[in-house]
């Protein structure tokens, strides 16, 4: 129930500051990305004000053993940059500023009720939906497991 | 002497030496990451919108409820803006349904190809020095700017 609590609590700020800052205005960031253009900086202060506290803050919540309503800490441990990393990125980027909308914006925005962000959350489903079954066709393919693949599952707790 | 002293008073957005705009991105930026800590402090997990709500598409058994908890809490801020603060959600202008149409489906995949979006790479990632998030970050910006610049020239707003 506390850690419910705590995940609602948290979507719950964390959509107060996409609206405060104003990320849930898709044309402020279209403005933030057309940089050779009439370019409005400020959504690099939205990245400036989350990453100044979040990296003090997450700092000091490391020094616990655990988390308070959790067993572990689940701390992404892969390092490898590879072409899944690179592509992805790049696929998001453009559809970043083809729309206007990151996924966290896009939730927030569809509840306003109006078309682009319902559109936007529709396909947005579609794609993550794509590309698992892109990535099972995939791995089907190849059967040895690939590197950063058996690195992820023997960090695993062995249970 | 005395009407001078109604300008200092009555302020006009243009009379902030710095842009009101930046102040709440700064503030809310400052809410985006105290959310993130909330998260890794109470969960253990990291606040990446993409992998919080993709997990909701392939559940498994007991990770579901805290995803939708979340996803509740952002829907549930959204609502209070539709009502209170209409203004601070708006359509991109000049892009078309079927843009935006795409537009969801390159992000949806390119997130989960690229094991996250603007939270979990750009705000997390980047807050606890990740290399792979800082590539996956500039590569968005990147190719973000790109199109953007491309549908400018192209014509569009």
């Amino acid at each position: 129930m506390k850690l419910l609590l705590t995940s609602g609590l948290a979507g719950l700020v964390f959509g107060a500051g996409l609206l405060l800052s104003g990320m849930t205005d898709a044309n402020k960031v279209i403005g933030f990305l057309d940089m050779g253009g009439a370019w409005d900086p400020s959504l690099a202060f939205v990245m400036a004000g989350a990453i100044g506290v979040h990296m003090v803050l997450y700092r000091l919540i490391l020094r616990r053993p655990s988390p308070l309503f959790a067993s572990h800490f689940g701390i992404p441990t892969r390092t490898l940059i590879d072409h899944r990393l690179v592509m992805g990125a790049a696929l998001f980027g453009v559809g970043w500023g083809l729309g206007g909308y990151c996924p966290g914006p896009g939730i927030v925005s569809a509840t306003s009720g109006t078309a682009a962000p319902l559109v936007f959350m529709g396909t947005l489903v579609v794609g993550m939906w794509l590309f698992k079954v892109v990535d099972r066709t995939l791995r089907s393919r190849e059967p040895s497991a690939r590197s950063d693949d058996r690195r992820r599952s023997s960090a695993r707790p062995v249970a | 002497m005395a009407p001078t002293s109604f300008r200092l008073v009555v302020r006009r957005e243009e009379d902030y030496v710095i842009p009101i705009d930046w102040i709440h991105a700064l503030l809310g930026g400052g809410l985006i990451g105290l959310a993130a800590s909330l998260m890794m402090w109470g969960a253990g997990r990291i606040a990446g919108i993409s992998g919080i709500f993709g997990g909701l598409l392939s559940p498994s058994a007991g990770d579901i409820a805290w995803r939708v908890a979340f996803v509740g809490g952002l829907l549930a801020s959204g609502l209070a803006a539709t009502l209170a603060f209409p203004a601070a959600i708006a359509s991109p202008e000049g892009r078309s349904v079927v843009e935006v149409g795409i537009a969801g489906l390159l992000v949806g995949f390119g997130v989960r190809l690229g094991s996250g979006c603007t939270s979990g790479h750009g705000v997390c990632g980047l807050s606890r020095f990740s290399r792979r998030s800082l590539v996956a970050t500039l590569m968005f910006i990147a190719t973000g700017v790109l199109t953007v610049t491309v549908l400018r020239v192209l014509g569009a707003p």
